[in-house]
């Protein structure tokens, strides 16, 4: 039980500073693998507080009430998950969150954030078949969908589960938002319709946003920890250097692959997961 | 410590203009400058932007477009004007259709010079925009209402003008 709480408050406090770290990095790495200098690694921080500084500007309340619950949402999926629970409760909680920011980017009534919503839709409609096959590997594999479970399994899951860990990393890509299928909100300096979920978002909202997609992340990572985590220290040393590696690795695609149209990412997600993510569920079946 | 210095978001916009300008500033975000290495990262989006570009000179139809990026943009926000046609109209100003430079439509905080002007300028124009931001920032937290004193001045006179319009 103490443990439960020491990894919840841990997820609360240090989820967004690490987040906001590994964006720094994120950003660093990709300005040196273009050429350049790049920023300092706490601009993630400057920009969140200076967003907190400015002039609240909103096109209506409802739109940052829509934005708190996806910030709290996000943050009550990492508390299910860090917490050890059930790893459905955790997925339902997540399509949740998603949910409330499309419909604040909708509430705008506004052109991009519309265009924005509607790829993001599509974007989830993406990630969910595989975000379910990888829980379902889970529970064939472990016999539980409780989280706790998982992690004291002592056999590591990853060998058994490569198809679903490839399959995962592929839609990671996606909920991480990085290019080549970052439609509908890019965290770089982008514009226009590939911005376009935020375009209405300023200031203390947008913050919102952007600390959510930190907790997010390392929600994220936490999943690509659960395939290695073995219940032993060396488990969880293997589990967090491919969390790195998985991260630098999204950064690498990132800067490697032009912006995909919504069909590719779409197709190619849903074939993704009926190849590796079924093939490699009905192999755990039968064994 | 006021943060808005560490991450100035800009927005750019080019009026009536050879381009000149306008490729200057773009220049300024190649690996050659680098300004993102001050947290500069250039918007599409006037509601994320604290630093307003403006490049060529203001003609009858792209006030308007000026003035709404300007009043979209959250508080504290600060104009540059940038290149000698954003300044007083340059070599457009004798033309039928050109009001001048962009401070006859919103108020303008540090005018960069040159034609076209160069990426080193056009940085030390933003940084020095940098101080400007400060300054309203900290305007703001003593009384949210001073940095807002120069907007009704330039409403006034574009209203004024478009009557004159109709
Ligand atoms: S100042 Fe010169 S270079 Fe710049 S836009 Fe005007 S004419 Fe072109």
């Amino acid at each position: 039980m103490v443990k439960i709480i020491i990894c919840v408050i841990a997820y609360l406090i240090l989820a967004p500073v690490i987040g906001g770290l590994l964006a720094g990095i994120d950003r660093v790495i990709s300005a040196r693998m273009q050429g350049r200098h790049g920023p300092s690694v706490f601009q993630p921080f400057y920009d969140f507080f200076k967003l907190l500084e400015k002039e609240p500007i909103t096109v209506n309340n409802v739109q940052d009430f829509y934005i708190a619950c996806f910030l709290l949402f996000i943050v009550v999926t990492g508390f299910f998950f860090f917490a050890g629970m059930d790893l459905l409760l955790v997925i339902f909680t997540l399509s949740l969150a998603s949910t409330f920011l499309i419909i604040a980017a909708f509430s705008s009534n506004s052109a991009y954030p519309q265009m924005g919503a509607e790829r993001e839709l599509l974007q989830m409609m993406a990630y969910e078949p595989m975000v379910l096959i990888t829980a379902i590997g889970f529970y064939l594999y472990s016999g539980s969908f409780n989280v706790a479970d998982i992690i004291h399994n002592s056999k590591m899951s990853f060998p058994y589960m490569i198809g679903i860990f490839a399959g995962f990393l592929f839609i990671l890509t996606i909920k991480m938002r990085k290019s080549p299928f970052d439609l509908s909100m890019s965290h770089h300096a982008h514009q226009e319709l590939v911005a376009g979920l935020k375009t209405e978002f300023s200031g203390k909202t947008l913050a919102m946003v952007e600390i959510a997609h930190w907790y997010e992340n390392i929600f994220l990572l936490g999943f690509v920890f659960l395939f290695f985590a073995n219940g032993t220290i060396a488990g969880t040393v293997i589990g967090i250097v491919v969390c790195l590696v998985t991260y630098f690795f999204e950064t690498f695609i990132d800067n490697n692959f032009a912006r995909m149209k919504w069909n590719v990412a779409l197709n190619s997600s849903w074939l993704v997961a009926i190849t590796l993510g079924m093939i490699n569920i009905v192999v755990l079946y039968f064994m | 410590m006021s943060y808005v210095t560490k991450s100035p978001w800009v927005i750019h916009y080019d009026g009536s203009s050879c381009n000149g300008c306008d490729i200057e500033v773009l220049a300024c975000l190649t690996p050659m400058y680098d300004v993102e290495r001050f947290g500069i990262i250039n918007t599409g989006n006037p509601k994320h932007a604290d630093i307003f570009l403006v490049t060529g000179s203001v003609n009858e139809q792209n006030k308007a477009v000026v003035k709404q990026i300007y009043d979209q943009m959250p508080e504290p926000k600060v104009v540059v004007a940038i290149g000698i046609c954003a300044n007083n109209g340059g070599i457009f100003r004798e033309c039928y259709n050109i009001m001048g430079g962009v401070d006859t439509v919103i108020p303008v905080d540090v005018y960069v010079p040159g034609c076209a002007a160069r990426p080193e300028a056009i940085i030390d124009g933003v940084v020095k925009g940098l101080g400007v931001l400060a300054e309203k920032r900290a305007a703001m937290d003593n009384k949210s209402a001073a940095p807002a004193a120069a907007e009704p001045k330039a409403e006034e006179n574009t209203e004024t003008e478009g009557k004159e319009e109709a």
